[in-house]
This record gives C-alpha cells, structure tokens and sequence, in this order.
C-alpha cells in the first residue's frame, strides 16, 4: 500500500475549510488536517509532517503571508509545497505570495478541479 | 595456485554448458532452416503447377482476390468501429467533466445549506452567509439585509467591502432591493462590475415562504470574477431560501431564549 499524502487545511472559514476537504478527500490516500488561524497552522506544522499545504491569506491571529515566512524560515519545511488562497487576484499579491515561498497561488472563489489537480501536481500523483 | 583449481574447472564446466547451448541452438536453426526450404519448395511447386494449368491458375487467383477483398473489408469494419468507439471515447469524456462539475456544484451547495443551518445564532448566520458570498459567490462589496419590523425597512446588517452604515436602507417595494425583496425575484444583472457602485448587481430576497425577512444585495464583484455562472444562480436561490430559514430561526431560537430566560427568572425569584 502507497504511503499517505498528509495535507494541512489553513482557513478560518469553516465554509471554505469543508469546500476543500470535500475536494481533497477526492484523492485517494491523503489525510486532512485543519487549522482555523495562522498560529493554529504554524503549531500543527511544527509538531507534525505534511506533505502539502493550503493556506487562506487573511486570517486572525496570524494571517498566512507571516505563516508562510515562518515556515520557509525552518529548515525542515523548507521543501513542503504550499498553496495560497486568496479572495486578492492582483498580479503583485500573487507575486508577493509566490516570492515569500508560496509554490501555487489560487484565488477565490475557488474551484474544486482547480485545487485538485494543484493538488495532484504538487504531490506528484497521477491522475 | 592449489586454490585457482575449483575456479578453473568452474570455468570450464561453464564454457562447456555454453557451448553445448550453442550446440542445441545451432541444430534447432538448421532444422528450422531445412522447414523453411521444405515450405518454400512446396510453393514454388504449387506454383508452377498452377502456372501450368490456368484452370488453376484463375483459381489460385480468384481465392487470392477474394481474400483480399475480405480482408479489405475487415479493415473497413476496424477502421468504422475504431471511430465509433473514439466518438464514444469523446462522449463519455465530455460527460465526465460534466458530471464532475455538477458534483463540484453539488458540493459547494452542500456545503452552503450545512454551514447556514450549522447554527441558531443569529450573528453566526450572517457570518456564514458573508462566508458563502464572499468564497462561494465571489462578491467584493456586498451586504446581507434584514427586515426590521417595526419600521418595515431593510437594514443592512453585516458587510463586506464597506460598512455596513455606507449602505442604504430601502423600504419594502421601493429601490431596486425594495422591490426585489416585495416580489421575491431575484434580480442579476449581467458582468457584475457595474459602472454605478451605488446601485447592486444583484439582489438577492430572503423570504420564508410569502414573508420577507431580509436580503442579500452585491454591488461589485471580485476583480478575477469576469461573470456570473449558473452555479451562482443556484446559489442566489440556495440563499434565498436557506438563509431566510437560518435568519428566521435563529431570531425565533433567540426570543424564545430571552423569554425562557425571563420566566426561569421569575420563577427562581419566586422560589428562592
């Protein structure tokens, strides 16, 4: 048996976390975790392993632009993909996402085929 | 040089497997070799015997032709039922996407009437519903409205993109809201990116059956939302029954609540 894709859901929203958990449950093999703040996200990161991760931009407590500096910051998280979502479609929020570490960066309102095959991307599964 | 012995005859014992391998191989060839001749003396022979009689002849001919025709035939016939199943290849294709667009869509209406009837807390509905227009919808600058009843006004209560005083309050039938929410149509205009920012886009009436309860007016969209999609106006009417019954809910649960409260005060007063 293939070994499990772990996935940590970084959103507030808890109408967007169950959109994306309805879309990633899609894959076979994966695991959700989810996180409801930036903090929340940077703790079960820390204290855990994942192989891919979705973060919401704007957030309480800790938004994601500083979560995905504090996690391109440890070494050991250096390599974990991270995917952005984001109500903010401007070319320079994109860039400014993409250039602290983010691998993909999707906008809102999201499209589950679009998460899925990001998702598949990045974690190398063939569709 | 004792100790190279063994490796030696290994060696040899080896060589002699190989060689009598190549030996059998070799026989195996020339008597292949000696079939092959065989067969093709036996042509040659049916040949000139055919070539000899033309009775034969015409035969040989005649079976060759007809063979050919057939086997003509049988490539037409994969050739046709190659496409056939290439076309059908395409249909079912073009239905999966389909289908797992309507799933998607599915999901996202799933998910808006679990998280609109999640709770019968009035502040938490209005929340969801800002949740479900903002990531669902899409919608920059919008305000979800409710019936005041004494006044009889829609107020809105809750925003996104402005606050929520920055909007205007309607009464019921006038302005393009008012009317919305009096007929309980929703109205949408195309694009969503309107040149008039005062005036929505799209209104959205909350009724529970024939009485108004508030409603839900866009004025602008976000800016990658290039137009409205028929998921959007599946969800226009997903909220305008779903989030009507979540309001009215939740507002009943909290007055009941109040009034339970008041009595149980009474009655701890009255027994302590």
């Amino acid at each position: 048996m293939s070994e499990k894709h772990r996935i940590l859901i970084v959103e507030d929203s808890p109408t967007m976390r169950q959109l994306l958990v309805f879309a990633l449950k899609r894959l076979k093999n994966v695991e959700i975790v989810e996180a409801q703040d930036g903090m929340d996200g940077l703790r079960k990161v820390s204290s855990d392993h994942f192989d891919l991760a979705l973060i919401d931009i704007n957030m309480p407590v800790m938004d994601g632009l500083k979560l995905i500096r504090l996690i391109r910051g440890e070494e050991n998280l250096k390599a974990m993909p991270i995917v952005v979502i984001t109500t903010e479609g401007a070319k320079e929020d994109r860039e400014r996402a993409l250039g602290l570490g983010a691998n993909e960066y999707l906008t809102k309102p999201i499209q589950a085929n679009r998460v899925l095959s990001v998702a598949k991307g990045l974690l190398k599964i063939d569709s | 040089m004792s100790d190279d012995r063994p490796s030696i005859f290994g060696r040899a014992e080896e060589f002699l497997t190989l060689f009598k391998r190549g030996a059998e191989f070799s026989k195996e060839l020339i008597a292949e070799n000696e079939r092959l001749r065989r067969r093709i003396l036996d042509l040659e022979q049916h040949q000139q015997f055919a070539a000899q009689d033309p009775e034969q002849w015409d035969k040989l001919r005649e079976e060759l032709l007809h063979r050919i025709s057939s086997l003509e035939a049988e490539r037409q016939n994969f050739l046709e039922r190659m496409q056939s199943l290439e076309e059908e290849n395409q249909q079912f294709a073009a239905r999966y996407v389909e289908i797992e667009e309507e799933n998607n869509n599915l999901a996202n209406l799933y998910v808006a009437s679990f998280q609109l009837h999640s709770t019968l807390d009035l502040s938490e509905v209005v929340k969801i519903i800002l949740e479900i227009v903002i990531n669902l919808v899409g919608a920059e600058v919008f305000a979800v409205y409710v019936v005041d009843e004494k006044t009889n006004r829609l107020e809105a209560v809750a925003s996104e993109g402005a606050e929520p005083s920055s909007f205007p309050s309607y009464s019921l039938g006038s302005g393009v809201l008012g009317r919305s929410v009096a007929s309980g149509e929703i109205y949408c205009e195309d694009g969503g990116h309107p040149e008039n920012a005062s005036r929505p886009v799209v209104c959205v009436p909350l009724r529970v059956q024939d009485r108004p309860v508030g409603a839900i007016a866009i004025h602008r969209l976000l800016q990658q939302k290039e137009r409205f999609t028929p998921l959007d106006h599946e969800l226009f009417t997903l909220l305008g029954g779903h989030a009507a019954t979540a309001i009215f809910s939740a507002r009943l649960y909290s007055e009941s609540e109040r009034k339970r409260n008041t009595i149980q005060g009474f009655i701890d007063l009255l027994t302590k």
